[in-house]
């Protein structure tokens, strides 16, 4: 195919004056398509260059165990104080709670949808799949807000229905979609002889999926619920409306919790440019942007990882 | 005997807790969706679509915010969509899977992953306090771009990978060059699949808050924003801001639902559109 293209210049003939016009009609083109389509390299070289070059100099007004370990997240008393060990176990926190509830109901979904499922329904289930993940955080955040946490203070007697809970529970239903989705890709994918080799040994339907089915895709379902823990690391909108935002470390399911990402966005807004709170958050947001990447070399990792489905 | 009768009863039993989780999901979503349309639709009315906020944002519209969440969406779009669309052509026309290809594929990985957040901080720290378009909507849409950016990629890729051979050799075979065929057979052919993943990706975009909170949403603007320049109001802000910063929550709540059924409907408008039409060029392939 890439050949065809070659031989109609190489044989111009008597129409060799536009030879030349022709090459550069190619070259052009091509130099262009090249260079904008590079444009990709640049912006996620960027990304990491601005956050580290933003985010580096906190280390000139603190130790890295100061930060690491610190407790205390007072980045505007005076004497400031940066640790966000606190931050960072909100984060922790929050996403295992919501991966806890999202990652095996997604399974769950997803094996229906590609194995009990009537094919009717089929298309049904995966647009409403779909429309779950389309919920824009900001609403599922208000919802937190606005009709969880009242009735969560009242039934629970709790201080506030702003929490932990509050909020893995609404991360969950936004990683969910995610998860279900690309699980169900990879159930699908088995192939249907497995399925029948099962069946011809007498298993039952769910016998054949939890302990055929499953396994065969156990690839695909690692690295969909890897995706989806990375949503819910980088989510911000619903924690910041509805984890509470105290900076403490959680012990209860009832703690309100300030995440790493609820942190910047509900701190950028006030912070001068280029002041030490500035910088320390910039670092924040370089630790989520080195979390995602590790995450998503453990995806490439599992994708790649021997060629057997 | 008696096992054969257990496994059965496993069998039933997991096939009915199945259908359980499934209707339960649709369950939770249906029940939102009619939560919010019925708090939400007595705030609608043509005045609320139609009027600014006005009263310190207790009284009033959304028309602002409205038109800024557009606004934010085409310049988003404007930086996205060639970007996107000449990148899937490079991956699937030009690229002959070098280590460049390689390089590329995975920067575009790493982009899909980074949270919305810390973009957020790229573009304050790139866009707006580098580049000096300060808080602006150009340094907004541009961010929201970047966002956009990934998800447009492989959207257009699809669309170009599901161009026929044959629609490619046939232009060949009647002399065209390699440009020829991308630019009058190839891309023409993919038009319709790359749009659909447009629609799909403007959905997305309309509704994200965290990577303009710090770029050029902000909480009241008297007017429309005249250039790209201006800050704006954007309706996933807008909400935001009504919900946590007003001074007056109660007052307010009226305008909050009315303004979430108002982005509820753009979004799932925007992508209901995007897949339904997914939806018929399946059934055309």
């Amino acid at each position: 195919m890439e050949r065809a293209g070659e031989i109609v210049i190489t044989t111009g003939g008597p129409r060799g004056a536009r030879r030349g016009a022709r090459k550069w009609g190619e070259i052009v083109p091509k130099g262009v398509v090249t260079s904008v389509a590079l444009s990709g390299i640049w912006l996620m070289a960027f990304i990491i260059f601005f956050l580290i070059k933003e985010g580096a100099p906190i280390l000139k007004e603190t130790s890295l165990t100061e930060i690491a370990l610190g407790q205390l997240w007072y980045p505007v008393s005076n004497p400031p104080s940066y640790g966000m060990l606190p931050l960072i176990a909100g984060s922790a926190a929050v996403t295992l709670l919501s991966s806890i509830m999202a990652i095996p109901f997604g399974v769950v979904l997803a094996l229906f949808i590609s194995d009990v499922c009537p094919e009717r329904a089929r298309e049904f289930c995966k647009v409403s799949l779909e429309i779950l993940g389309f919920l824009p955080s900001v609403v599922l955040g208000f919802i937190g807000m606005a009709v969880i946490a009242p009735h969560m203070q009242m039934k629970l007697e709790l201080l506030s229905g702003l929490n932990m809970l509050n909020a893995s529970f609404l991360l969950g239903i936004l990683i969910l979609p995610t998860i279900a989705t690309l699980s169900e890709d990879s159930l699908y994918a088995v192939p249907q002889a497995m399925r029948d080799a099962s069946y011809a040994l007498g298993g039952t339907r769910c016998e054949t999926m939890f302990k055929v089915v499953l396994k065969c895709a156990s690839r695909g379902i690692a690295q969909a619920a890897i995706l989806g823990v990375m949503r819910s690391v980088g989510e911000t909108m619903v924690v910041l409306m509805a984890a509470g935002g105290a900076a403490i470390i959680p012990l209860a399911m009832s703690d309100p919790v300030r995440p790493l990402t609820s942190t910047i966005a509900a701190e950028m807004g006030e912070t001068p440019v280029g002041s030490p709170h500035y910088h320390a958050l910039f670092f924040m947001g370089c630790l989520l942007l080195f979390i995602t990447i590790a995450l998503n070399i453990l995806v490439l990792r599992i994708e790649s990882g021997g060629g057997e489905k | 005997m008696s096992i054969y009768l257990l496994r059965r009863a496993a069998d039933r039993a997991s096939t009915a807790a199945l259908y359980g989780c499934m209707a339960l999901s649709a369950a939770v979503l249906g029940l939102i969706l009619a939560f919010l349309a019925y708090r939400g639709v007595g705030a609608i009315s043509w005045e609320f679509i139609s009027d600014h906020p006005r009263a310190g944002m207790t009284e009033g519209g959304i028309v602002t915010p409205i038109a800024g969440t557009v606004q934010l969406i085409l310049v988003s779009m404007a930086f996205a969509f060639p970007v996107g669309v000449t990148t899937a052509v490079y991956f699937n026309e030009y690229s002959r899977g070098g280590a460049l290809t390689k390089a590329l594929r995975l920067a575009v990985r790493s982009l899909a992953s980074v949270p919305s957040v810390v973009l957020g901080l790229f573009g304050l720290a790139f866009f707006c306090v580098f580049l000096r378009f300060g808080a602006s909507l150009l340094s907004a849409g541009l961010t929201l771009g970047c966002l956009a950016l990934p998800t447009l990629i492989t959207a257009s890729e699809t669309a170009l990978q599901n161009v026929p051979r044959e629609f490619r050799d046939a232009s060949y075979a009647l002399g065209g060059t390699r440009w020829q065929t991308i630019y009058k057979v190839v891309l023409p052919s993919a038009f319709p699949g790359i749009i659909t993943g447009g629609i799909l990706c403007v959905g997305r975009v309309a509704g994200e808050t965290a990577p303009i909170m710090f770029t050029g949403a902000v909480f009241f603007a008297p007017g429309f924003a005249r250039s790209i320049f201006d800050s704006v109001m954007a309706l996933p802000y807008h909400i935001y801001v009504l919900a946590t910063a007003g001074t007056r929550i109660d007052k307010t709540e009226p305008l909050q639902y009315g303004t979430i059924l108002v982005l509820l409907a753009l979004v799932l408008g925007i992508s209901m559109v995007g897949i339904v039409a997914r939806a018929r060029l399946r059934k055309r392939l």
